[in-house]
């Protein structure tokens, strides 16, 4: 076995960037074993897939099966199967989100190998292929290698850096479309959020609320300095529990990895859990009440004091900024 | 319907990581003596989601599982005190040192051996290694469909209906029984114990299986039957510099920060 296998996910069809990130990481790691990358896409677009080609991949695995557009554990897992036995890597690259998290466990068990989830980085040093991952609420970190081939792995986002488009690489497309078992599962219904609004996952600027904003009003205050700073709104896991903004808005252990080029944490303590989201943060600011809060010993700059007060401040200070340039 | 709930018990999650340890040699993490064990906040929330159904389906019939030291039992014993009908403990030197691999295989065994049952629910990850592994696992392992993230769990006659939550939404997902469904925080708080079902716990039936009572094959179980070999464990480094914004009045400080972030090419 030699090489990689990337399980690509499509963003309103386009391949999500993190997907390109992952090429980039199996370049590295495929290389020191003698194999190509392989690109597992969930669509027959060949656009899709000429950007897979141009971003790292060597051969594509266009899956033009209508029953696999969109997630389904049992599909998705019926055609990676298939991919690794037609490719037969070493290893196999998938994001950290509900539907990775989802899939790559059971790829692994199918195999009979192992797997990593949530990693913070894959090596391949000296043949042996090392993964680390945070474990402990994200206090510690463990670095894991497997007994069995392939190795399977999540991935966060923002690990690696995609390598830039080259329109003239060559590469392959090999369809695959049906003959693999009816899936058991139904989906009912899918209740999928604005798809206009900017990702998470994606964006540069992110105003993160917790706790500390006492209540659903404390976010459309959050809402202006986003605005003004052109990011996006996000939060701890409390807000999220707490019904004051929805679920998908959770950076953390259990919620999103983003790595922004600023994060502004406001009303948040620090925790490991909701830092193992974020800390990949270029800059963290925090603005939190408590002098001695956990969030300031991650933060590149610091404001003690009331949100209510030095949130609106800011907002204005930030107004003048940007009008002045 | 008979709902087997996987459980383990975990060092406080939330408690300081000052009560922890790295044993490097060893390559663990090692929590102080002192420290306090609780079932994995997860899994109650997958000893609530079955709890919910058995409200609505009377007969059910809730069984807790836990893997790991005979102290393992304090996850019976709490989900038994949150109404939990009975429990399997597998405490066995020989599981000691595993990895998802092999207890996801114990307790397929264990699940076996209780002749299976309709529903496996487990917590979407342990709070300890957060690995997220053991129930997509069961549900391979058992040859079931597996329905991750849930937030919300029905059983309607032999189907299971699950709200599962999304990087973008949620979706609800029908899977027929049985199957492997893994619970999100999403679902909302788990029961506390009540004293009446505590002061019941006591009666409930434990049985306790050792890794030969399960039938499965020395060098496939505990240290032995690893496929995930850990080399290292550490602590990553912060460099802890946080340059504070002083001033008179929040105004003050928030140009402060502004001009920082200007500079810092930020904003
Ligand atoms: C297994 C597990 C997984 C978890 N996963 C996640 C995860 O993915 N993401 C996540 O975020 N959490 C997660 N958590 C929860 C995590 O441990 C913390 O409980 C949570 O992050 C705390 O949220 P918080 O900082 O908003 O609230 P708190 O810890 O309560 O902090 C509130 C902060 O607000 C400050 N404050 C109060 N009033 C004001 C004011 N007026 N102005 C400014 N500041 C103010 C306070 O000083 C305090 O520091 C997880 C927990 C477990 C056990
Ligand atoms: N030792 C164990 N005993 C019982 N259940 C477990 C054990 N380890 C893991 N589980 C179950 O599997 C889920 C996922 O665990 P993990 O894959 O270790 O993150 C947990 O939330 C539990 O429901």
């Amino acid at each position: 076995m030699s090489g990689a296998l990337v399980i690509v996910e499509l963003v309103q069809g386009r391949p999500a960037m993190a997907s390109f990130e992952l090429l980039g990481l199996a370049r590295d790691v495929a290389a020191p074993t003698g194999g190509g990358v392989c690109a597992l896409l969930f669509s027959a677009d060949r656009a899709a897939a000429a950007l897979l080609i141009a971003r790292g991949a060597d051969r594509v695995f266009a899956v033009g099966d209508p029953l696999a557009a969109d997630y389904n554990s049992d599909t998705w897992l019926a055609y990676a199967e298939r991919a690794v036995r037609e490719a037969a890597p070493a290893v196999v690259l998938a994001s950290h989100t509900t539907s990775g998290a989802d899939l790559a466990p059971r790829l692994a068990f199918r195999l009979e190998s192992a797997v990593a989830t949530g990693c913070v980085s894959v090596a391949a040093e000296g043949g042996v292929l090392r993964f680390t991952r945070p474990c402990y609420g994200g206090n510690a970190r463990e670095t894991v290698s497997f007994r069995t081939l392939p190795a399977v792995a999540t991935v966060r986002g923002g690990c690696h850096d995609a390598v830039p488009a080259d329109p003239a690489r060559q590469g392959g497309i090999v369809a695959l479309n049906g003959g693999v078992p009816a899936s058991r599962l139904r989906v009912v219904e899918r209740r999928k959020e604005n798809p206009q609004r900017a990702r998470l996952e994606d964006a540069r600027v992110i105003v993160a609320g917790g706790r500390g904003l006492n209540g659903p009003e404390g976010f459309r205050v959050l809402g202006e300095l986003a605005e003004a700073l052109g990011g996006v709104v996000g939060a701890s896991r409390v807000p999220c529990d707490l019904g004051w903004c929805p679920p998908s808005l959770q950076i953390g252990l259990t919620g999103k990895t983003v790595h922004p080029d600023l994060y502004v944490a406001v009303g948040i303590s620090g925790a490991s859990h909701h830092l193992a989201g974020c800390g990949g943060a270029r800059n963290i600011v925090a603005i939190n009440t408590d002098p001695d809060a956990a969030i300031f010993r991650d933060a590149r700059f610091g404001i003690v004091g009331d949100f209510q007060k030095v949130v609106p401040a800011l907002v204005a200070e930030v107004r003048k900024l940007r009008a002045g340039c | 319907m008979h709902i087997v709930v996987c459980a383990k018990l975990v060092p406080d999650p939330e408690a300081a990581f000052s009560m922890f340890r790295i044993d490097g040699q060893a390559r663990k993490v090692v929590p102080a003596p002192g420290l306090r064990w609780v079932m994995s906040p997860f899994d109650e929330q997958a000893v609530e989601a079955a709890l919910r159904i058995r409200e609505k389906r009377p007969g059910t019939r809730v069984s807790v599982m836990t893997l790991g030291a005979e102290t393992a039992r304090n996850a019976l014993k709490h989900g038994l005190a949150m109404g939990a009908d009975d429990g399997v403990l597998l405490a066995d030197a020989a599981f000691e040192d595993g990895d998802s691999y092999t207890t996801a295989l114990a307790l397929s065994g264990a699940i076996r051996r209780l002749g299976g049952c309709d529903l496996v629910l487990t917590g979407r990850q342990a709070a300890d290694g957060n690995a997220g592994v053991v129930g997509p696992g069961l549900a391979e392992l058992l040859g079931v469909p597996l329905v991750s993230f849930a937030r919300d769990v029905q059983a309607e006659g032999r189907t299971v209906r699950v709200e599962r939550v999304l990087d973008d939404g949620t979706e609800v997902v029908e899977a027929p029984l049985p199957a492997v469904v893994t619970v999100s925080n999403e679902l909302g708080a788990a029961r506390a114990p009540s004293l009446r079902e505590t002061l019941h716990a006591a009666r409930k039936p434990v049985v306790a299986w050792s890794a030969a009572d399960l039938g499965l094959p020395a060098g496939e179980i505990g240290a032995a039957g690893i496929r995930c070999v850990r080399e290292r464990v550490f602590v990553p480094v912060k460099d802890g510099r946080c340059e504070m914004m002083e001033g008179a009045s929040p105004e003050e400080q928030a140009a402060k920060l502004a001009l920082r972030l200007r500079e810092a090419k930020a904003i």
